[in-house]
């Protein structure tokens, strides 16, 4: 029997259950929530934001946090000129890794910069809040240039 | 350690998209080649291990309908990576270390047809932090690719060498899915696709299958004329965060090339599974290799990347060279994870 169609149908896959985030995730997005940013210090006594229950390198628990500032300075970017559906922006914007001051790692977000002329590495960037907050890393709407803040 | 050598190795064609063809069917002609090009049987192989990833299929466990393929009656030992198949291959060398099987059987197995594979790698990611951002794996190596421009390293033009390269070889390879001869200057002149990365800078969307077959000392020299023996094999990993690691290098490949001894000797051929091209400039560097070495004849991950098969074609790809005289030693490389965070290293002697 040749085949003249292919058939196809949609399938929906959803795991339908609640995570707990644990002392230092919950902690960290506990302060999103509130407005703060909190790292944690590694065993090396680096900043690590986001913070992490074990370090990254030596595995050994962690529980010194650390709050950070709400600004700081692109180490990387790249220009999304078409978002996919579910970023954070629909509007062309950056993503950033981003270390922020009182940080020594970066984390990554948006940055609506509105062009990629403005973007480049070293710049510094703020975050903008999101009004509504729930405890969860979209509560940073995205990162803007500091200079337009 | 018990010597173990690659006897054979099958790939399929790497096509954008297997409309008619389920995973099953896309591998059954694959284990059909390689048991008949390591002069098996089904009944002679004593474990088999595969790689995949659900995520692809959006089904829980769709892992356990592919054995479909295989055979699973009489009872099987059997296994099963949610990783790339080259990390099968990697359980399958430690398996014939305990001494009481002297044949294995890998194979991996990918069709990213279905979905949007560029939105999808987001899943693998931190749960809390990173994959609520849906942050696409385009996206991710294009960042990684600025650290390596801005470090000063290498340049636009050296990422397109590399696409060129790798597209021209593709043209001798009747399974790679892209190829063509246009020359670095020409692909510079395409626009970004997330800048500083262009179309040519990453991997095509790939349904594909490969499989491997292992076989320890007498049963490798008995079923092969030309083994390819494993000599070392090893495979690290970095921090899951993207900005605790290094992204200009690849400490992870470094460390995996130093215990497989990968520099005790020169190597004729390197595979390495880079599917970005700025990543095969990172790769060469944490490996040591030189200019003369033939890199990705192939084509590589750029002219051809199933998910989840890719880098146990690399494998295949230096097993095959071996096999086939053309080389005498050779190194594979699989990497798992964005922006090259584990890395597998494998290295090949005749």
């Amino acid at each position: 029997m040749a085949v003249t169609a292919v058939l196809s149908a949609d399938h929906v896959l959803e795991y339908p259950y609640k995570r707990s985030v644990g002392p230092v995730i919950g902690r960290f997005l506990t302060g999103l929530r509130d407005g703060r940013i909190e790292g944690i210090r590694g065993a090396d006594g680096r900043v690590l934001v986001p913070p992490v229950e074990y370090d990254p390198f030596t595995a050994a628990p962690l529980d010194e946090f650390v709050e950070v500032g709400s600004s700081g300075v692109v180490t990387t970017w790249c220009w999304v000129a078409e978002p996919r559906p579910q970023q954070p922006l629909e509007r062309p914007f950056a993503w950033a890794l981003i270390r922020l001051d009182g940080a020594d790692t970066a984390m990554l977000h948006a940055v609506d910069a509105g062009d990629i002329a403005r973007m480049r590495t070293g710049m510094r960037v703020a975050v903008r809040w999101r009004t509504e907050r729930t405890g969860h890393i979209r509560d940073i709407e995205s990162f803007v240039p500091e200079e337009r803040r | 350690m018990r010597d173990v050598a690659v006897v054979g190795f099958a790939q399929s064609p790497s096509v954008r998209r297997e409309d008619s063809r389920n995973e099953v069917e896309m591998l059954m002609p694959v284990v059909e080649e390689v048991l008949a090009e390591s002069g098996m049987g089904r009944e002679d192989i004593g474990f088999t291990v595969s790689g995949s990833c659900d995520y692809l299929a959006g089904v829980p466990f769709s892992f356990v309908s592919a054995l479909d393929a295989v055979g699973a009656w009489p009872p099987i030992q059997e296994s099963h990576v949610e990783m790339d198949g080259a990390f099968a291959l990697y359980e399958a060398w430690v398996r014939l270390q305990h001494g009481d099987v002297d044949t294995a059987l890998v194979y991996a197995f990918g069709k990213s047809s279905p979905g949007s594979l560029r939105d999808l790698m987001a899943l693998q990611l931190d749960p809390y932090c990173l994959a609520p951002l849906w942050p696409d794996a385009i996206s991710l190596a294009a960042l990684q690719a600025r650290v390596l421009l801005d470090s000063g390293r290498i340049t636009e033009a050296d990422m397109a060498a590399v696409a060129a390269r790798s597209r021209r070889d593709a043209r001798d390879n009747p399974k790679a899915q892209v190829s063509g001869d246009r020359p670095a200057e020409t692909l510079l002149e395409e626009p970004y696709l997330v800048a500083p990365l262009r179309l040519h800078d990453c991997p095509p969307v790939s349904d594909g299958a490969a499989a491997v077959v292992l076989a320890a000392g007498d049963a490798a020299r008995r079923t092969s004329a030309r083994p390819a023996w494993i000599r070392g094999i090893d495979h690290r990993i970095e921090p899951q965060a993207l900005g605790v690691r290094d992204l200009a290098h690849s400490p992870s490949t470094a460390r995996a090339a130093q215990v497989a001894g990968a520099g005790r000797g020169p190597v004729d051929v390197a595979e390495l599974h880079a599917p970005f091209s700025h990543q095969e400039l990172i790769l060469r560097e944490a490996i040591g290799i030189d200019g003369g070495v033939a890199v990705n004849p192939s084509g590589g991950a750029l002219a051809a990347n199933p998910m989840m098969v890719a880098g146990l074609i690399r494998v295949g790809e230096a097993a095959r060279r071996i096999h086939d005289g053309s080389a005498g030693r050779a190194l594979a490389h699989a990497t798992s994870g964005p922006c090259l965070q584990q890395n597998l290293v494998c290295v090949l002697e005749a």
